[in-house]
Order: C-alpha cells, then sequence, then structure tokens
C-alpha cells in the first residue's frame, strides 16, 4: 500500500438514474465520480437535481453495468424486423367496425 | 468486419445524421478532436467560475448573491457533465486535469481579461454566457450522443445566466450616472473579446471542413459571429448603451450589421500564455487540485476502511 499507488487512483465512476416524478422510471441522467455510494447520493443531488429535475436517485458504479455490442445490434434486433404482424396495424379490417 | 467496413458504417451514420455512442467504432481522428473539444469545453466552465467568483463576497445584495452563487454552483455542474461526456471517450479525468495544468489542453481565452467592477457581472452574463449559448445550441444536435446530451442540459440551464447578466446591465443602465457609465466601460472592455469567442476567422480555421463534417461543428465561426453581432446590438439599444465599434453599421443588401474587426493579435497573444490573468487563472487551479489531494485520498480511505468493516462482519 504504497503512497504512491493510492495518490493515482481515481474515486471510481457512477451511473446516476433519476426519477422525475413519482410514477414514472428512473432514467438515465449522467455520470460522475465519488468515493463512494453515498458521496455519489450526494454529490448526484447537487449535479443533476439543482432544478427540481427529480425525486429519487439511484446511483450504479459504472463498472457493474453490463451492455451489449453495438457490433451485434443486427442480430439482435434485426430479427425484429420482419415480424410486423406484431404490430396491431398489420391487420386489414373493415372501418366500421369500432371499439377495436 | 475490417476496418474499411466499419469506417463505411461510421460514415453512413454521418451522411444519415444518426448519433454515434460511446462504444461505437470511431475514427481516431474523430476520437482525438471530440476529446481536445469537449475537455477545452469543459475546463472553460471550471476557469469560467473563477472571474465571477471574484464577485460573490462583494455583490451589492444578497438577492444578487444569492443568483451568483447559483450560476458558478451551475457553471461547475456543467464542468462536470462535459468531464463525464470526454471520459466516455477513454481519457481519465485526472489525466485532463494534468493537461489542463500543463497547458497541454486550452480553455476559453475570454477568461483571461480581470472582472474588475460590478458591472462585469452584468456584461459576462448578457455577452460571454450570450456568445457561449449562440455556440452551444446548435452542438445540441453534435454527432456525439453524450456530447450532445450534456449540451442539451447545458443549453436549458444558460439561458438563465444569460437573463440575469442582462437584468444587472439593464439595473445600472437605469440607474445613476455613475451606474450607467459603469456599465458603458463595462461594455466597452468585454465587446471584443465576446466576438473573439468564436474563434479565428474563418479563413484561418482549418479544421472546420471536417468538424462540420463530423457534425461536431454546425456552423462557421463567422457565421455565428454575425448572428451574436445581429441580436446583441438591438439588446445595447434596449439598454441604451454603445457598442464600442464605429464600423457598426446595418446593410439593407446583406440583412445583416456590418461590423469592425477584432484584434487578432490580442487573441493570439492570449493564446499563447499573455493575456492579463492567464498564469493567475491556472495557478488557482493548481492550487486548487494540488491542495485538494489529501482530501480525494482521505475519501477514499474512509470508503475503503468501511467496507473493509462490512466484509469482516459479513464473514
Amino acid at each position: 500500500m504504497s503512497q504512491k499507488a493510492d495518490s493515482k487512483r481515481e474515486w471510481p465512476l457512477w451511473e446516476v438514474f433519476i426519477r422525475s416524478k413519482a410514477g414514472l422510471d428512473h432514467k438515465h441522467a449522467g455520470s460522475l465520480h465519488a468515493a463512494d455510494a453515498d458521496m455519489a447520493i450526494e454529490n448526484a443531488r447537487d449535479v443533476y437535481t439543482r432544478r427540481m429535475e427529480g425525486i429519487s436517485i439511484w446511483v450504479v458504479e459504472s463498472k457493474y453495468i453490463h451492455a451489449s455490442d453495438p457490433g451485434d445490434a443486427e442480430i439482435l434486433y434485426e430479427p425484429a424486423n420482419d415480424k410486423i404482424y406484431r404490430h396491431p396495424t398489420f391487420y386489414n379490417l373493415p372501418d366500421e367496425l369500432t371499439h377495436m | 468486419m475490417t476496418v474499411h467496413s466499419f469506417q463505411e458504417h461510421f460514415d453512413e451514420k454521418m451522411d444519415k445524421d444518426q448519433a454515434i455512442e460511446a462504444k461505437d467504432w470511431m475514427p481516431d481522428d474523430y476520437r482525438k478532436t471530440l476529446i481536445r473539444q469537449i475537455a477545452q469545453h469543459a475546463h472553460s466552465e471550471i476557469v469560467g467560475m473563477l472571474p465571477e467568483g471574484n464577485w460573490i463576497t462583494r455583490a451589492p445584495n444578497l438577492r444578487r448573491k444569492a443568483i451568483l452563487l447559483a450560476k458558478v454552483q451551475d457553471e461547475a455542474g456543467h464542468g462536470l457533465y462535459l468531464y463525464s461526456a470526454a471520459e466516455s471517450l477513454g481519457i481519465s479525468r485526472d489525466d485532463m486535469m494534468e493537461q489542463l495544468h500543463s497547458g497541454k489542453q486550452k480553455y476559453s481565452s475570454i477568461f483571461n481579461y480581470p472582472t474588475i467592477s460590478w458591472a462585469d457581472m452584468g456584461a459576462v452574463g448578457w455577452l460571454v454566457d450570450g456568445a457561449a449559448i449562440m455556440n452551444q445550441v446548435p452542438l445540441c444536435r453534435t454527432s456525439y450522443g453524450p456530447y450532445a446530451r450534456a449540451m442539451v442540459r447545458i443549453c436549458k440551464e444558460e439561458s438563465f445566466h444569460q437573463r440575469q447578466g442582462y437584468e444587472i446591465m439593464l439595473t445600472l443602465a437605469n440607474g445613476t450616472e455613475m451606474q450607467k457609465k459603469m456599465a458603458q466601460d463595462s461594455l466597452n472592455r468585454w465587446w471584443w473579446p465576446s466576438l473573439m469567442m468564436f474563434g479565428p476567422p474563418d479563413a484561418d480555421s482549418p479544421h472546420t471542413e471536417q468538424s462540420m463534417r463530423w457534425r461536431i461543428k454546425r456552423f462557421t465561426n463567422d457565421e455565428l459571429r454575425q448572428r451574436f453581432v445581429d441580436v446583441t446590438v438591438e439588446q445595447a439599444r434596449i439598454l441604451g448603451l454603445t457598442i464600442p465599434d464605429k464600423d457598426l453599421k446595418w446593410n439593407e443588401a446583406t440583412g445583416h450589421y456590418d461590423f469592425g474587426t477584432p484584434d487578432w493579435n490580442e487573441f493570439y497573444n492570449i493564446l499563447k500564455g499573455n493575456g492579463p490573468c492567464n498564469k493567475e487563472r491556472l495557478d488557482v487551479r493548481r492550487k486548487a487540485w494540488e491542495e485538494g489531494q489529501w482530501v480525494r485520498e482521505a475519501a477514499l480511505a474512509y470508503s475503503d476502511k468501511r467496507r473493509q468493516r462490512k466484509e469482516k462482519k459479513a464473514a
């Protein structure tokens, strides 16, 4: 545990998610550095909710986020393209039909 | 995929006005240019806190003091949004700090001018933030997603900055003869530096074309400068103040104002480090960084200790 190694260590990066009002999802707002979760929430309050942008904050250390590979986009999302019968507008029904 | 097809894919996204995200493939030059631009922008927000911080304890009343505090806190926030956006491109926060302190990365030259009277808080908000907004609004649609999202947040908040500055000018301009003189003096000193904020003339701005293609710049320096002059002349008229440019004249044919040429020698000289406050600004930043070192270390040590205690308890 050398002094040198310590001074080169950065505070870890956190991702911040904010619920803007009761009933809505938490949404990604941005990221910030903090030494621990408590500090991350305090910093998120100061950095991302200075104008009543939220009523609840989640923070997750960025290294715990697992993301899909953009290179896999085709394999992952393309198959949905040719299944337009999943959308209600796919079906041709008479105009006089109501409540459907 | 070969590098060639990665490049084609990237070009296609540029052509279709699609966003690039942190994990997407991007050309090295695009990454480097973005890091330089975003870091410079972030540093400008942080160094930009200094000329205004200068007046917090001397604001003329509590209302102005609370507003100025909130504004300076916003600048800190803007710096943080932008640092995060730059970090998503693979540079660390500490690296950016080091490069600011060594002079390798720059910040906007405007902050190398001193704020010598309270009226400067008005002129900085009105003109400097006004010019910044003009520069920044088009960047809300820039190609790099994290940068664009940071800019959207920033632009929403900057509008208050400009309006509070204009309000200070309005109060002074409608005040005593002395106050009006202060306001005019401040406009005289900040006008030309504000015009320089848009960067050198297009003819001397070699990277403009590439940056426009990448959508990290959406209008040229001269286009934005013209737009700024056109809207600001009217704002000065409402204040009853005079813009210090004898060549300023409405041009019926172009539908724009003609205006004089800023002193580009002064601009390049400040860029080289020879402005009135270059040394002071960097010294203050370095000092804050060095004297904050023990706080950063202590916070880490505290969180390590708490984690170890928790693990021991669990075991």
